[in-house]
């Protein structure tokens, strides 16, 4: 605290209060909400925005048997805001009968890939096949310039896949030449290379042809928000764009009215009446965010009173 | 005379990079050195790890101040080398069952896979969730209202902090339809979309401006910072 002047009463204790109760009070701030929502297995409800909107449009108007490419540029560091996303995409795309080719330009992309496909695809999609229905290309190195190979071959850029299959000989990639080819371009972002840098090496010099959506951590979404809706269709910012997109899923899939366009698909065949967890994440997860916030909020109020008093006192010392 | 190739290497390279899109016929060109690129970088990755053996074997060598956590890095280093290029506990590969070691590196099962879930993911992800606890100090500490744009900064941080929760929406969810545009998640979407957008889209622009400029002085042979001490700089 800056200044010499000393506040007195409850202020003053805020003024020299330890560091490590601020610690405490956001250690409670997430942890009573995880624990709430865990037992109660209830979620906060979702007001989804436009820009989330459009990323379930952009999957779900696909022809059903489209081939989507999803980049999955993250690692473990930021699995908590963009897991949830890339566990929605697939499912959303293995719902709507959708072929999936996942990459990643992040070393640690490739896992991040198997377990989303361990998760989602082999756990509720058992009759999509490896090779045919999905793949893992898994990581490349060379950020940028891979990106600029993929423009005109994307097999030279992704010659095997990630367990050693050369993708020459992939059904999937049967009729995909360039990045061009694929009906969409789905990128789940931590930072470089990520979203950012597909927009600006890919889609724009796809000359719009490509539709891509986004989904990036919290510190990307400011960045990337000059390219929405224009080079990229939809774009999921944070946990909460997560959150809206899987509650966009989720009452899709629960309209027992829209069963038939997917049943048959998924491992269960109608419209589940009770959700399996993982498909309630990202929801789950805006309750810390909550918690979270409103703690910031209060804390910036306490901090600016405490400021206030002090210049209070100095002035009184000054005169 | 080194220095001359390495220019015209970089000054023919970055040419066909910067031509490959507006020529056609220089498409398959401007592949092919973005592939030889591809090739590049992943070499660095091994001067990488030279680089990281070299600074944090001399640290130990020379007990510097915090040598044991040089020591932990390079043991690490070295216990996960061996065992991604050793593939220890890979199970084999059905689709190439003749083959030994045929099967994934990180397949599950292998102790890179084990390194990989139970040491990497917990410690990066606990490396990212300690932010919550330095930003709410920060918080707390230095977010003042000491003049009028930090009064719009903080104005607009509380904006977007409820905005994005189910706060925001529970606060302002009274208010009518035709000031729905007051509403905290509405606004919260204003400013990203509007104020954000506007300053960004300068920010980017001043880049590209940037670095057009800095691409040509290199092109050009002007800039030669990038040679190091050697390459000299006009």
């Amino acid at each position: 605290m800056e200044g010499a002047a000393e506040v007195s009463g409850v202020l003053g204790i805020l003024e020299r209060l330890d560091r490590r109760w601020v610690f405490l009070a956001m250690a409670l701030a997430v942890a009573g909400p995880i624990l709430v929502m865990g037992l109660t297995r209830k979620t906060l409800p979702e007001t989804p925005t436009d820009a989330s909107r459009a990323v379930f449009r952009a999957v779900q108007s696909l022809p059903q048997g489209s081939t989507v490419l999803l980049a999955f540029d993250f690692d473990p560091g930021s699995a908590g805001e963009l897991e949830p996303m890339g566990v929605n995409m697939a499912r959303h795309c293995a719902l709507r009968g959708h072929k999936m080719v996942f990459i990643s330009l992040w070393p640690l992309g490739g896992q991040m890939i198997d377990q989303t496909i361990e998760k989602v695809i082999r756990a509720d999609f058992p009759q999509l096949q490896d090779g045919v229905d999905f793949v893992n290309l898994g990581f490349q190195a060379g950020n940028e310039q891979v990106m600029r190979v993929v423009l005109t071959d994307f097999k030279r850029a992704f010659p095997t896949t990630k367990s050693g299959r050369a993708t020459a000989d992939l059904p999937i990639l049967q009729g995909v030449q360039r990045i061009g080819d694929f009906a969409l371009l789905a990128s789940v972002s931590a930072g470089y290379p990520g979203s950012k840098e597909w927009v600006q090496y890919v889609v724009s010099a796809s000359g719009g042809k490509l539709p891509m959506v986004s989904g990036c951590t919290g510190v990307q979404t400011p960045q990337l928000y000059p390219y929405f809706p224009g080079q990229i269709s939809g774009l999921l910012g944070a946990i909460k764009g997560a959150a809206e997109y899987e509650s966009l899923i989720n009452a899709w899939v629960m309209d027992p009215a829209n069963a038939a366009e997917w049943s048959g698909r998924g491992a269960a065949s109608g419209a589940p009446m009770v959700l399996p967890p993982k498909y309630l994440e990202a929801q789950r997860r805006m309750g810390p965010q909550l918690g979270a916030h409103l703690l910031m909020v209060v804390l910036i109020l306490l901090g600016n009173l405490v400021y206030f008093a002090q210049r209070r006192a100095q002035r009184r010392v000054a005169a | 005379m080194m220095r001359i190739v390495a220019l015209a290497i970089a000054s023919i390279a970055g040419l066909v990079m910067l031509l490959s899109p507006f020529f056609p016929r220089l498409e398959s060109v401007g592949a092919q050195s973005s592939e030889i690129f591809n090739v590049i970088a992943a070499i660095a990755f091994i001067l990488g790890a030279g680089s990281l053996v070299k600074v944090n074997v001399s640290r130990v060598s020379r007990r510097d101040a915090g040598w044991g956590y040089a020591f932990v890095t390079l043991l690490c280093f070295v216990v996960t080398l061996v065992i991604g290029l050793g593939k220890i506990g890979v199970p084999p590969n059905p689709q190439f069952a003749a083959t030994p070691w045929a099967g994934e590196k990180d397949a599950a099962g292998s102790a890179f896979a084990w390194i990989y879930e139970f040491v990497l993911t917990p410690i990066t992800s606990t490396m990212f969730a300690l932010l919550a606890f330095y930003v709410a100090s920060a918080a707390f500490r230095a977010f003042r209202a000491k003049n009028r744009e930090a009064m719009l900064l903080l104005g607009t941080a509380f904006i977007v902090l409820l905005g994005r929760t189910f706060a925001g929406v529970w606060l302002t969810d009274g208010l009518p339809d035709w000031a729905s545009g007051l509403r905290l998640e509405n606004l919260s979407m204003f400013i990203m979309q509007v104020f954000n957008t506007a300053g960004n889209r300068a920010i980017i622009i001043g880049i590209a401006l940037g670095v057009t400029a800095t691409s040509l002085r290199i092109l050009l042979g002007i800039d030669r910072s990038w040679m190091g001490a050697s390459g000299g700089s006009s």
